[in-house]
């Protein structure tokens, strides 16, 4: 091609190469690209800062525990007068258990809420009806989490305890409805009611998104090929946005667990792994943070850093999973 | 021409007066059919009447489709009530909240709470007594330093996103979406080990507002990319192409163009910190008294200040937590409503 | 106009119940093509169309007679397409949209109150411009994707599949990759897979918006070809921009135009007529290429 614009007289080099197309950038030009660079990467510094210093911070406790760390689910310290650590047994394995149980009862229960919400938005709700619906939805995503935390402490707490027993009365022959002993108050089943409808904005948001991004021509041929609207809705709209949806999960699975206050208010925290979802006893790591912070010695203070760094791993798996399941499924073709 | 007179237009799709006086009916039947079961068989509760209606009325509705269209219609009658039931679902908390919120915190609510700290009151003191003067200022203090520290970074990332398609586009992108996922314990802890510890070791509302800076730039970086990607590539070309630097562009047309976007992305922002707890619990010491310097000694806040009424367990400083929450409620909500009204006007003319 | 003798409409007069069709599918197989019972076609009366306030489409009256082929032209923007998704009903779909006027199918009128549009739309089938197999579907199942749909019942799903995939004219190209998806076809393909698709379900009239602008001009024989060998057996409405495509394809050719106003039929007459002697000004203008 560069041969056409050669001059005929000039014989063509044999080892003809493209020209360079850039130019220098000028001065003010490679200074802004260097600061707007440099504040792209701060997520980087500051995603990896937090690695750093909760590893710092919490390592002697980690290489002291080892393994036991997040296997064992004792959570002990003595000191002496002084203040010097006697003997310490720190395990994370209950609070672990713990936060991935509520987290994942909370999903549960908002997954289909959100679905058939995504849904009625965007092919059941008139206009005006949607636009309201909306507005609220995206709201309650901003309502602060211990809003969340008193409301489920004091208001729906007498009601979710007395669904408890319902579920354990009639369904208590399945093992995680069982419980060892008659007490409902404070349990993860509760903890994770209140999650649910705290990720409910989350999975409806990013659902309804997806869902929106079906292909017009594909929802006309489904409805002229004489299909109701729930015919529509299978034939065409699941199969599109099925893994936005289970994205839109993960994200709301991430957010479930790492949240902090509103655990906290509603759940009795245990140093025991605890399955029985309606037995008022329960773990979660940020909550025994909270819960341990305000009276910890400086040691027991770097056993709470290191629970930090694997709720901070935690969380940034499921958000990376979720991340690459939204980008895959999401918004393009299929 | 055959077009003398023009009949009115029609919408023969719409439901008749039939159809939705057939709807009331059903609806009405179902009501009937909930208060007599509820009534004689041993189920009680609100609980109980929200699901048995709930059958009854996806029942009914869809065995009359099914009588007069078929099984298929059938199941959409059906369905069409599930998804219904899902957002009433939906809005239930939403309303519940509200209500107690307005309700439970309004006998909280005096103008001494506006003039008063609460230093020379405790949180069970009769509510006539101290105020929320420390937290209110604290808050609108954390905030403000929140915004300074977050908004640079935040828009300078969107700019990295949207002006400078680089090799690390998409890991950056990748990246800030995982830091929105950063649980706020997380960042507090952060803060905790790498610049109270070491660094400022004390309590002030400079390391709460540090938190908080890492939990409100990803919102901004996201929301002010989405609005830079709206701004068309003509406008930045046109730029270039008068002689601009990239610099110059960027300055003189892009961001100008995009300001309203970004000024709803720093709102959305505050929203979503204004009423964040671990972090300030952990960093802030939470103070009674109005402290004007936020980089020396603990700070009020709303939340902790809700926090520590609640916690204290008496009536008196329930209702204190619950006006605090109104407090932050509206606050949070005078925030959203701007960004959205904002927003909806997106990239100014 | 009709064909069809009068003890033939007395019996497809009823609209097709789904227990019913499963009688009807297995009949029709043994029967020759020219000879299957097609109803008295479809009549347009009176059909106005508006977008909120806009009147885009201004009375239209036509009769599309039992196995005839009738092609819609004129310029964009006249209401072509507005009319054709008037008469299955796919034009209630866009917000703020009213009409006034009736769509008789067999007589009756499918605005009216009461009917099921869904099973209207079984009768009236559509091909749209652009071809829309479900990707998720494989070719087998997008062509028996409108029984799935509507919950019809069939007898042998594979006499059916082949069946619709041959008169589509895709048989013996996708013969042997049944369980392909769907978007793995050409564009050609893919668009003789929606004609299969709508034929599954047994439609009396098919409604075609533009089925071969998207395509190349090879695909484009193909598609005729396949209309021509259908109208044996149904009602088919074609919008087409292409008057080569109207000429060799129709037996009837509408002319539409809006003159700054609501689309209007200007005349309707046999194709030939339409092509060598227009009654009206305005349609010898465009079918000369001299406007439009």
């Amino acid at each position: 091609m560069s041969q056409t614009f050669v001059e005929p007289s000039a014989p063509a080099p044999a080892d003809a190469v493209p020209r360079d197309l850039t130019t220098k950038p000028r001065f003010s030009d490679r200074v802004f690209r260097g600061v707007v660079t440099t504040g792209g990467l701060s997520s980087l510094a500051i995603l990896g800062l937090i690695t750093i210093f909760l590893g710092y911070r919490g390592f002697e406790v980690l290489r002291q525990e080892g393994f036991n760390f997040i296997t064992s689910s004792t959570w002990a310290i003595t000191t002496d007068d002084a203040g010097n650590v006697v003997e310490s047994h720190f395990g994370l394995a209950a609070m672990l258990v713990g936060t991935i149980l509520c987290s994942i009862i909370a999903v549960v229960i908002a997954v289909p809420i959100s679905v058939f919400t995504a849904l009625f938005l965007n092919f059941y709700a008139p206009v005006w009806l949607k636009k309201i619906l909306v507005s609220v939805i995206d709201m309650m995503a901003a309502f602060p989490s211990i809003l969340f935390g008193i409301w489920g402490f004091l208001v729906l707490m007498p009601s979710a305890e007395y669904w408890g027993k319902l579920l354990n009365h009639y369904l208590g022959f399945i093992p995680i409805f069982h419980v060892p002993a008659s007490y409902f108050t404070r349990s993860p089943f509760i903890a994770g009611i209140v999650l649910a409808i705290m990720i409910i904005p989350i999975i409806t948001s990013v659902s309804r998104e997806v869902f929106s991004q079906t292909p017009l021509d594909r929802i006309q041929a489904a409805y002229a090929l004489g299909a109701t609207r729930w015919g529509m809705i299978q034939a065409v709209v699941i199969p599109y946005g099925r893994g936005g949806v289970v994205g839109g999960a993960m994200l709301g699975l991430g957010r479930a667990m790492g949240e902090t206050v509103a655990v906290y208010t509603v759940l009795n925290i245990v140093y025991q792994v605890n399955w029985h979802v309606l037995f008022g006893a329960g773990g979660n790591i940020a909550s025994l943070i909270i819960l341990k912070f305000g009276d910890a010695s400086p040691y027991e203070i770097k056993a709470l850093m290191a629970a930090g760094l694997i709720l901070f791993l935690l969380t940034l798996m499921v958000n990376a999973g979720a991340d690459l399941i939204v980008k895959r499924f999401g918004g393009n073709k299929r | 021409m055959t077009t003398s007179v023009i009949p009115a237009p029609t919408r023969p799709w719409v439901a008749s007066t039939k159809d939705r006086l057939f709807d009331i009916g059903i609806f009405a039947l179902a009501l009937v059919v909930d208060l007599l079961l509820v009534a004689v068989t041993p189920m009680k509760g609100k609980l109980a009447y929200v699901f048995v209606f709930a059958i009854a009325y996806v029942t009914l509705s869809a065995l009359r489709q099914f009588i007069v269209r078929g099984s298929a219609s059938a199941k959409d009658a059906f369905v069409s009530s599930l998804v219904a039931f899902g957002a009433f679902v939906t809005l239930l908390p939403i309303l519940s909240i509200f209500v107690t919120v307005i309700e439970k915190g309004s006998k909280g609510i005096h103008l001494g709470l506006f003039t008063h700290d609460m230093s020379m009151a405790t949180p069970t003191d009769p509510l006539s007594n101290g105020g929320l003067l420390h937290a209110i200022t604290g808050t609108l203090t954390l905030v403000a330093l929140a915004l300074i520290m977050s908004v640079p970074i935040g828009i300078l990332t969107a700019l990295y996103l949207t002006e400078i398609q680089g090799r690390f586009t998409r890991p950056i992108r990748f990246l800030v979406q995982a830091m929105s996922g950063v649980p706020s314990i997380v960042a507090g802890l952060f803060i905790l080990s790498a610049v109270l510890y070491p660094i400022a070791k004390n309590y002030s509302g400079f390391m709460g507002s540090l938190a908080l800076t890492i939990l409100m730039i990803p919102t901004i970086a996201r929301t002010s990319e989405e609005v830079l990607r709206l701004i068309p590539n003509d406008l930045r070309e046109a730029g270039t192409a008068l002689g601009g630097t990239q610099w110059r562009t960027v300055a003189m047309i892009v961001l100008p163009a995009a300001r309203s976007g970004l000024v709803t992305a720093m709102i959305l922002g505050v929203a979503r910190i204004a009423g964040e707890t671990a972090p300030i619990l952990l960093l802030t010491g939470g103070g009674d008294k109005v402290n004007g310097n936020a980089f020396n000694g603990p700070i009020g806040s709303l939340p902790y200040y809700i926090w520590k009424s609640f916690n204290a367990g008496s009536p008196e400083s329930i209702t204190r937590a619950w006006a605090g929450l109104l407090v932050l409620l509206i606050l949070v909500l005078v925030f959203f409503t701007i960004a959205r009204f904002l927003g909806s006007r997106k990239v100014a003319k | 106009m009709t064909d069809s003798t009068e003890s033939e409409n007395e019996k497809m007069d009823t609209t097709i119940k789904p227990s019913s069709l499963g009688d009807v599918a297995s009949s029709v197989t043994r029967r020759a093509p020219g000879t299957m019972a097609m109803g008295r076609g479809l009549e347009a009366r009176g059909i106005h169309a508006w977008f909120g306030k806009n009147h885009v489409l201004s009375d239209i009256t036509l009769d599309f007679a039992a196995g005839t082929v009738t092609a819609l032209i004129g310029p964009s923007g006249c209401g072509k397409s507005t009319f054709i998704r008037t008469m299955n009903r796919m034009h209630e779909f866009i917000p703020g949209t009213a009409m006034a006027g009736e769509v008789l199918l067999d007589g009756r009128d499918v605005y009216a109150q009461g009917v099921d549009v869904t099973k209207i739309r079984l009768q009236i089938g559509m091909v749209f411009q652009k071809p829309n197999p479900f990707p998720s579907m494989t070719i087998g199942q997008n062509v028996l994707s409108g029984l799935k749909l509507a919950q019809l019942k069939v007898a042998n799903k594979d006499d059916l599949m082949e069946e619709c995939l041959e008169r589509a004219g895709l048989w013996n190209e996708v013969k042997d990759r049944l369980n392909a998806h769907g978007g793995s076809l050409s564009g050609g393909q893919q668009q003789r897979l929606c004609i299969a698709r709508a034929l599954a379900v047994r439609p009396q009239v098919l409604l075609m918006d533009e089925p071969c602008s998207a395509l190349d001009p090879g695909s484009t024989l193909r598609i005729e070809e396949t209309i021509r060998h259908l109208s044996d057996s149904m009602t088919i409405i074609i919008v087409t921009h292409n008057m080569q495509q109207a000429a060799r394809v129709s037996d009837y050719t509408a002319f539409f135009l809006s003159d700054n106003g609501p689309g209007q039929m200007i005349e309707c007459a046999p194709t030939s007529e339409i092509f060598s002697r227009p009654r009206d000004k305005r349609t010898e203008n465009y079918v000369t290429g001299r406007f439009g």
